[in-house]
């Protein structure tokens, strides 16, 4: 759980923060409702998940709220994991 | 009764929820033509005033010029008020054939189609164009018309940090197994003003194998030595796929946009894109004044260049004034404050100073970038311009914010 938390993390960091953006990122911060990632932009987050965990992600499922925290994004990869 | 009272109770909650979040949009009239001077009613029912207007995009003043009226005129009496119609049943005059040639030529580009407005260009071009097998590949900062067409169109799409060129060919690596890419920026961003390295962008375009759009709304007219716009300024003018534009703003401010570009690609648009399909032609009046703003910018650079000297001064006093601007060249200046209620409170007491600016913050802008957007004009005369500094100067000294820095002005009010 923490290992795939820290490879989200990872790649959330390295595609949605730039170098000079004075942003911490960790486990529970709010991703979307502060704007660090926009609804937009949420599309590579999906792709990522999709190809990284082998899962196929619903526009139902892949909605703002559940990609809003590490934890909670987490939380969705498990459940399709079983 | 279908709007019953529970129905209507909650459409009214809905609106107290915009209300609460601060995002409503509040009822301003303006009195008096488009202009640097306009009567402004507000709140509604107020007493008019007379104020500086400096968040239009009027940006070459030629949303009232004498010659752009007189051409309307003309048209409105040569060929009528309205079609009727849509453009491919029995909508389309020479008036109409005129205008795309001259903006082809204005551009440089091969064709040009004219939308009801480049919120439906942007809208109906990517559905024309691309497939599921396709990719867009898209800036962050978009403008959010680019980004209604982008979710509009079966291509697939992903994004890059705003003009960050390493991040871009990241992407464009990892997309080499589509058929086509495509590449997709505004040329000048309309919320902080930045240009867009056209140059470098098209480098990677020809290296990966990707189309280029650009959405030039914020610099057809005006950017570049002779107006053409960010293309002309990078000198790439050559290598863009595919501009889209708006005749709303510098362009002579009415309405109505278009998809200009390679000539398969706009062929394309003319055969599929729905807004075009399914929505009126541009009004004979507003074509005929939108003819005349194209002949008047391809005789002179008179009006770019005063704009272009209106910013310069503009921006080197807020600086020697102590206002944080962000840097750039553009005639848009975002006075950046970082607190929303900061830059509603000053927006609010700049129009009390006699200067018609608004305040932008979340979710306009990324959170912690509120700002008030200053908006230059060739309309606007030097003493309007030092006006609105001195107006700026006050404002900020009632707020103790000048001469600091973001972390000052975060550190006393907070993001």
């Amino acid at each position: 759980m923490d290992e795939m938390k820290s490879v989200v993390l990872e790649y959330i960091v390295d595609e949605y923060v730039d170098e000079d953006d004075d942003v911490e990122v960790d486990f529970d911060t709010a991703l979307i409702s502060s704007g660090i990632v926009d609804s937009f932009s949420m599309v590579s987050l999906k792709v990522f998940l999709e190809k990284k965990y082998d899962i196929s992600l619903s526009d139902s499922e892949a909605t703002p709220e559940a990609f809003d925290t590490v934890t909670s994004i987490v939380e969705l990869v498990n459940k399709h994991l079983g | 009764m279908a709007y019953s009272d529970k129905t209507r109770q909650a459409f009214v909650d809905d609106i107290e929820t915009i209300k609460k979040r601060g995002i409503f949009k509040e009822k301003r009239f303006i009195c008096s033509p488009q202009g640097a001077v306009i009567d402004v009613e507000y709140p509604e029912g107020a007493p008019r005033k007379e104020v500086l207007n400096f968040c239009a995009n009027n940006y070459l003043g030629l949303s009232s010029h004498a010659d752009v009226i007189k051409a309307a005129h003309e048209g409105l009496d040569s060929r009528g008020y309205g079609m009727s119609s849509v453009r491919f049943i029995c909508g389309t005059q020479d008036i109409h054939r005129e205008l795309q040639d001259k903006m082809s030529s204005f551009l440089g580009m091969e064709d040009t189609l004219l939308f009801p407005s480049c919120m439906d260009a942007n809208a109906g071009v990517f559905e024309s164009i691309l497939e599921p097998e396709d990719v867009i590949i898209a800036d962050r900062l978009i403008h959010a018309s680019l980004v209604d067409g982008i979710r509009l169109c079966s291509a697939q799409y992903d994004t890059f940090k705003h003009m960050n060129m390493k991040h871009l060919e990241k992407k464009l690596e990892l997309h080499q197994d589509k058929r086509h890419r495509l590449i997709v920026t505004d040329g000048v961003f309309s919320m902080d003003g930045d240009l867009c390295p056209l140059d470098e962008m098209c480098e990677l375009s020809e290296k990966y194998d990707a189309m280029l759009l650009v959405d030039e709304s914020h610099a057809s007219g005006f950017i570049g030595r002779t107006g053409r716009g960010t293309h002309e300024h990078f000198g790439v003018m050559d290598k863009i796929d595919l501009i889209t534009t708006t005749f709303g703003k510098a362009l002579g401010g009415a309405s109505g946009g278009c998809v200009s570009g390679r000539k398969e690609l706009v062929e394309l648009c003319r055969q599929k894109a729905r807004p075009y399909l399914f929505s009126n032609s541009m009004a004979p009046p507003i074509v005929a004044g939108s003819i005349k703003v194209i002949e008047v910018l391809s005789k002179t650079t008179e009006r770019r260049d005063k704009l272009e000297e209106n910013t310069q001064r503009f921006r080197e006093k807020m600086t020697s004034a102590g206002l944080n601007i962000r840097s750039g060249v553009t005639p848009i200046v975002p006075v950046m404050l970082y607190n929303a209620k900061l830059a509603n409170d000053m927006a609010r007491d700049m129009y009390a100073e006699g200067i018609y600016v608004i305040g932008f913050f979340f979710p306009v802008v990324a959170a912690g970038a509120a700002r008030i957007r200053v908006q230059l004009s060739a309309a606007h005369e030097i003493e309007h311009i030092d006006k609105c500094v001195d107006a700026f100067a006050k404002v900020g000294d009632k707020y103790g914010i000048i001469g600091m820095d973001k972390k000052a002005i975060i550190d006393k009010y907070g993001m």
